[in-house]
């Protein structure tokens, strides 16, 4: 049973999303979901020992030789992604029932469990592949079933969200898989552990400068790096509750570790940040998110929104951390990665525990709920210190490591940026702390009360975690700085 | 005269791979350019269908048989890159179809599919 | 009980009381008592500690490592042990206090007041007794999110706008350039922790120092060293309790009580001295005294003119710190202890007369002393004290910065504490004179505000007083703070 684990990974959620399209029902469908939610992180802890255990694991899928046939390889990097992707779809499904129901109409939410699934499948395979060509089929997988989960959204500006998702989305697979294309022509394989071997003997040829672009264009607009952000914040705004929750904390990180595998692993850090001004560009772009986003983050007027163009903010902090290329700063960058999906599930949670009560998420429609839903709002309250970047909470051990990262290389107005980018979050943040704590509940507001405990709980866990994870990090930072290690010095 | 005729030569023998970038670049073009929501999504399978082009480039030998083990034929093109786009093009069709789709739901929530005018709509509500 | 484990209590006991407070929300008088018992048993453990830190021990805690470089422990030194004293010993004066203000304004929200009010006293703690700077900072900032719900507590446009300036600037500097300068002293010194002698020593260069120590002072906005001092006159709009303990105690003494630490433990003053690119530090602070105080001189607004005089008295500690010279150094802790129960005394006052006679401004006071004859006692020994008349506290600390600056030939810092404490005078003495020379229109009528008002304010006035007669603990813990620093680095 246990060598078949990292099958098990991706097949469990598989069949749940065939089974949940098959009952129909949403009672039975969110069960279903709950299941297996519930045992994906199991796995993912049972791998994360073995791994820990004993190195690599290395599970060829069918029998078949890793030349031709695929196979699933999971090392510290991929086993605390994989941990981290089935944890948030562990803590969501609880979540799930209520506000799906008010979300969905009721003839489809089994169809959106199933799609939830497929999308939790397609992004545990992204993380568990060996094998370039699998990722993209995985890719393709969590991607087509997160499109349909944005355009189920009430909004019909879902709608054309998802539309233009699926065209960028396309693209930046298309992009992807056009330069596993040109890196298979030329070293006869698709294999990541093989690709990294051979490529040292063609790594300066035209065609594998050329892969190396597309492949970093196409996951970049996976990952919405600034300027390929557009999709991210209407898709986040507009989707239903859960599926913003569940894109924000996982999506964009298992987009943004496909990127660090390819970069770190198969081409090589030597190859990529040394002999290409890759490290300039990156660092260029990564701040350029970070205060472009957030600055237009502090005018927006729907709630969602502000934290989605957030989003593409802090994962400006993630590449910033991957493009230094040393350990401090790869492992800032991870430490992030996880950070920040903990703590926009909790934020993006609350906002939908808001929207079940008050049914709207424009600021003026939620001022001064914070009257109202104490708790809930306390809870995101957190989590936005922890976005700050507050001593005490996960955010700021990202934040320390980001800028210790940066005055190690001697970049003191790196460490500058950072720092003062911090601000711009306080002013975003204090807006809507402003507003759901100063202003008088009126309407819908004024009779919204607390959420039921099964949203309430898994929002205050999240909440929790984020300060948990600002005292003990030997999860995250410890196993950060380990995958970092790994990463740098290549897949074998 | 004789580096001209090299030059022709080798740009005329890849001539695949020629087909391949004016499809993607025409591919991606449409999609940048046009406005109306179905001719992005033609565009965009353009774009997908020169991927397909270019891996099976790769793995055609000329004068190559199937991969069928026969003692009359012993020069095959390789097998994987076609199975590779065997995926690819489910893949493909599975966009193609949802992009659709989307585009129905579209059209009966907007009355129509020209972006200017969806998000005309969009703004004017706001 | 082992001094680690008071250690640990004076940071859960108001925790605890945070925790508590909201389950007797709708119990005033059982809140309220919460908070007192509380306050007690803070003051009664920092108390128990100081016999073993004036016996020379240095009572120890590692807690947690939360990412190597980054520890959080905590150690009792002579300056954070008075600073604890100081702060616990206040909070249970300011509750009494806050008991009486609050019910006496008729206030909203008093549970919320209470429990980040308890907070912010844990930060102070935690400020107080840090073992390194990453625990200093963490604590820090607890303090500066804890007190925003009470800057903006009345909820008004005024109070929001001073809320957002609060945060900006607290959060801002602490961020922008203390951060920063943690980052840098891990990177140059590959370690956080205090130690006697400092840890920069020989690490980086002097420009190098120069800067740090530029980052240090300015990323403690709390000290409210000019030109980052403005939030602290927007911040007057909170209730007068908060002014009272955390604006003239907690906070602003919190900010102080960094950079005379920073100075002392981590770069060390010998260090700083033989550099000599530190200073500029006494220009800035100078400059802070006077101007600050010239600006006080044209405030109306009691309260306004109380916060002017504090950012100019911090910079008293500053200055004590930037002569680099253990005499100073004591002067400097003298004054933190001084000024302390000084100001707490003037705005015990100032919010007395808020609620006795509605009095905010000083043109209004004409004639007070006759209806609150206690209140007026009270301030005008605290404004004594501030200008440094013996026999009050506030001589102290002044004659031993005076002293040391005259020692090493700074005449600058001696102009500066000349021409400030004529100034002082000239801002506070005004007060006093209107109050009982002038009458004010109308039938003088006793109208004193409630009891456990004006209890506090004349416990802490007479505290202002005792403190110049018997200076002992505060002396004993200055000057073993000052012996401490003569320890030479290692090496």
């Amino acid at each position: 049973m246990s060598e078949h684990l990292p099958a098990l990974q991706v097949v469990v959620p598989l069949l749940g999303a065939v089974l949940a399209a098959l009952v129909r029902r949403p009672g039975p469908a969110w069960l279903i979901t709950v299941v297996v939610s519930f045992a994906t992180p199991v796995i993912a802890a049972m791998l994360l020992v073995q791994v820990l255990d004993g190195g690599v694991i290395s599970y060829h899928l069918g029998g078949w030789d890793p030349s031709v046939g695929i196979e699933y390889r999971v090392d510290v990097v991929n086993a605390l992604v994989l941990l981290l992707v089935s944890s948030v779809a562990a803590v969501i499904a609880p979540f799930a029932r209520l506000s799906v129901l008010s979300e969905v109409p009721d003839d489809r939410v089994a169809w959106f469990y199933s799609m939830y699934l497929i999308s939790l499948a397609g992004l545990l395979g992204i993380a568990i592949t060996g094998d370039a060509f699998n990722a993209f089929v995985f890719l393709e997988v969590s991607s087509l079933s997160s499109y349909a989960l944005i355009a189920m959204g009430r909004d019909r500006r879902a709608l054309v969200a998802a539309y233009q998702y699926l065209i960028m989305g396309t693209i930046g697979a298309s992009f992807y898989v056009i330069g596993v294309g040109l890196i298979y022509t030329m070293t006869g394989t698709l294999n990541l552990g093989l690709i990294a071997e051979r490529i040292g003997d063609v790594e300066s040829t035209r065609p594998v400068l050329v892969a190396l672009a597309f492949i970093v264009v196409g996951i970049s607009l996976k990952l919405a790096l600034f300027p390929l952000h557009v999709w991210l914040p209407n898709a986040y705004a507009y989707a239903p509750s859960v599926a913003t929750v569940f894109l924000a904390a996982t999506a964009t990180k298992v987009a943004i570790y496909l990127f660090a595998r390819f970069v770190f692993s198969v081409f090589g850090a030597g190859f990529v940040f040394a002999d290409l001004p890759v490290t300039e560009i990156l660092v260029v772009l990564s701040v350029a998110a970070i205060f472009g986003a957030s600055t237009v983050a502090i005018f927006q007027s729907d709630v969602k929104r502000m934290f989605a163009y957030s989003s593409v903010g802090q994962v400006g902090y993630i590449t910033l951390g991957l493009s230094l290329a040393t350990v401090t700063g790869l492992t800032g960058g991870l430490v992030h990665l996880v950070n920040h999906a903990m703590i926009k599930a909790a934020i993006f949670m609350g906002l939908g525990a808001v929207f079940y009560r008050v049914g709207k998420i424009e600021f003026d429609d939620i001022a001064g709920v914070g009257r109202r839903m104490p708790i809930t709002m306390s809870a995101v309250v957190i989590a936005c210190l922890s976005l700050v970047g507050v001593p005490g909470t996960a955010g700021f051990v990202s934040k320390w490591y980001l800028i210790v990262a940066a005055i190690e290389v001697g970049w003191w107005w790196l460490g500058l940026l950072i720092v003062l980018s911090s601000m711009l979050t306080v002013i975003y943040v204090g807006r809507f702390f402003e507003c759901v704590w100063f202003r008088e509940p009126a309407g819908e507001v004024a009779r919204a009360g607390e959420p039921p405990l099964e949203m309430l709980v898994p929002i205050c866990i999240l909440a929790a975690a984020t300060v948990y994870f600002g005292i003990d990090t030997e999860l995250t930072a410890g196993m950060a700085e380990r995958a970092a290690v790994a990463l740098l010095q290549g897949v074998r | 005269m004789n580096e001209f005729v090299d030059l022709a030569g080798r740009l005329v023998s890849h001539y695949n791979q020629w087909i391949t970038v004016f499809l993607m670049v025409s591919g991606l073009y449409i999609v940048i350019a046009r406005g109306n929501m179905v001719k992005k999504l033609v565009g965009l399978s353009l774009f997908q269908t020169s991927v397909y082009l270019l891996y099976l480039s790769a793995g055609k030998i000329l004068g190559g048989t199937a991969p069928i083990l026969d003692p009359d034929f012993t020069v095959y093109s390789h097998p994987l890159p076609h199975v590779l786009i065997l995926t690819a093009i489910v893949v493909g069709v599975a966009t193609l179809a949802l992009g659709l789709a989307l585009v129905v739901r579209i059209n009966e929530a907007y009355g129509t599919i020209e972006e200017d005018e969806i998000f005309k709509q969009d703004d004017d509500r706001a | 009980m082992t001094p680690a484990t008071l250690i640990l209590l004076a940071l859960v006991i108001p925790t605890v009381v945070a925790v508590l407070l909201p389950l007797f929300a709708g119990r005033p008088n059982v809140r309220e008592a919460v908070t007192l018992i509380g306050a007690v048993a803070l003051f009664a453990v920092v108390l128990m500690l100081l016999p073993v830190v004036l016996a020379g021990g240095r009572p120890e805690l590692d807690v947690w490592t939360v990412v190597p470089g980054l520890k959080i422990a905590f150690s009792v030194e002579p300056l954070g042990m008075l600073f604890a004293l100081i702060a616990s010993g206040l909070w249970i004066a300011n509750s009494v206090y806050s008991i009486g203000y609050m019910r006496a304004e008729k206030a909203h929200r008093q549970t919320l007041f209470y429990v980040c009010f308890a907070i912010a006293l844990a930060g102070t703690m935690g400020v107080a007794l840090a073992g390194n700077l990453f625990t200093l900072f963490l604590f820090y900032e607890v303090l500066t999110i804890s007190t925003y719900p009470l800057v903006t507590h009345r909820g008004t446009e005024e109070a929001r706008n001073a809320g957002r300036l609060y945060l900006l600037m607290l959060l801002g500097a602490s961020t922008i350039l203390l951060l920063p300068a943690l980052g840098w002293t891990w990177v140059a010194a590959e370690t956080l922790d205090f130690r006697p002698g400092g840890i920069l020593g020989g690490v980086v260069s002097n420009t190098a120092l120069g800067l740090m120590l530029g980052l240090y002072v300015f990323g403690t906005a709390k000290a409210a060293v000019m030109p980052l001092h403005f939030w602290l006159p927007a911040a007057m709009v909170a209730p007068t309790p908060v002014s009272a303990l955390l604006h003239a105690v907690a906070v602003v003494k919190a900010g102080v009580f960094t950079i005379l630490k920073v100075t002392v433990y981590t770069f060390g003053i010998e260090t700083l001295a033989e550099a000599g690119t530190g200073d500029w530090l006494v220009y800035v602070a100078g400059i802070t005294i006077v101007v600050a105080s010239a600006i006080a001189l044209r405030q109306d607004n009691l309260k306004r003119r109380l916060a002017y005089s504090t950012v100019s008295q911090l910079s008293y500690v500053v200055l004590g710190a930037a002569l680099f010279t253990p005499l100073a150094i004591v002067g400097a802790a003298m004054h933190i202890a001084a000024h302390a129960v000084s100001k707490i005394t003037l705005f015990f006052s100032a919010g007395s007369l808020h609620t006795g006679t509605h009095v905010d401004n000083i043109s209004e006071m004409d004639g007070i002393g006759g209806k609150q004859p206690w209140t007026m006692a009270a301030f005008t020994v605290g404004a004594l004290s501030m200008i440094g008349v013996p026999p009050t506290a506030g001589f102290l600390g002044k004659w031993f910065i005076l002293m040391a600056a005259v020692a090493i030939g700074q005449w600058f810092a001696v102009g500066v504490i000349v021409i400030s404490t004529m100034l002082n005078a000239s801002y506070f003495l005004p007060i006093v004179y209107r109050a009982y020379r002038r009458t004010g229109e109308g039938r003088v009528t006793l109208s004193e505000a409630p009891w456990p008002m004006v209890l506090p304010l004349v416990v802490t006035a007479a505290i202002t007083v005792l403190l110049f007669a018997w200076p002992d603990v505060p002396y004993r813990l200055a000057e073993m703070l000052s012996q401490s620093v003569a320890v030479g680095p290692p090496g």
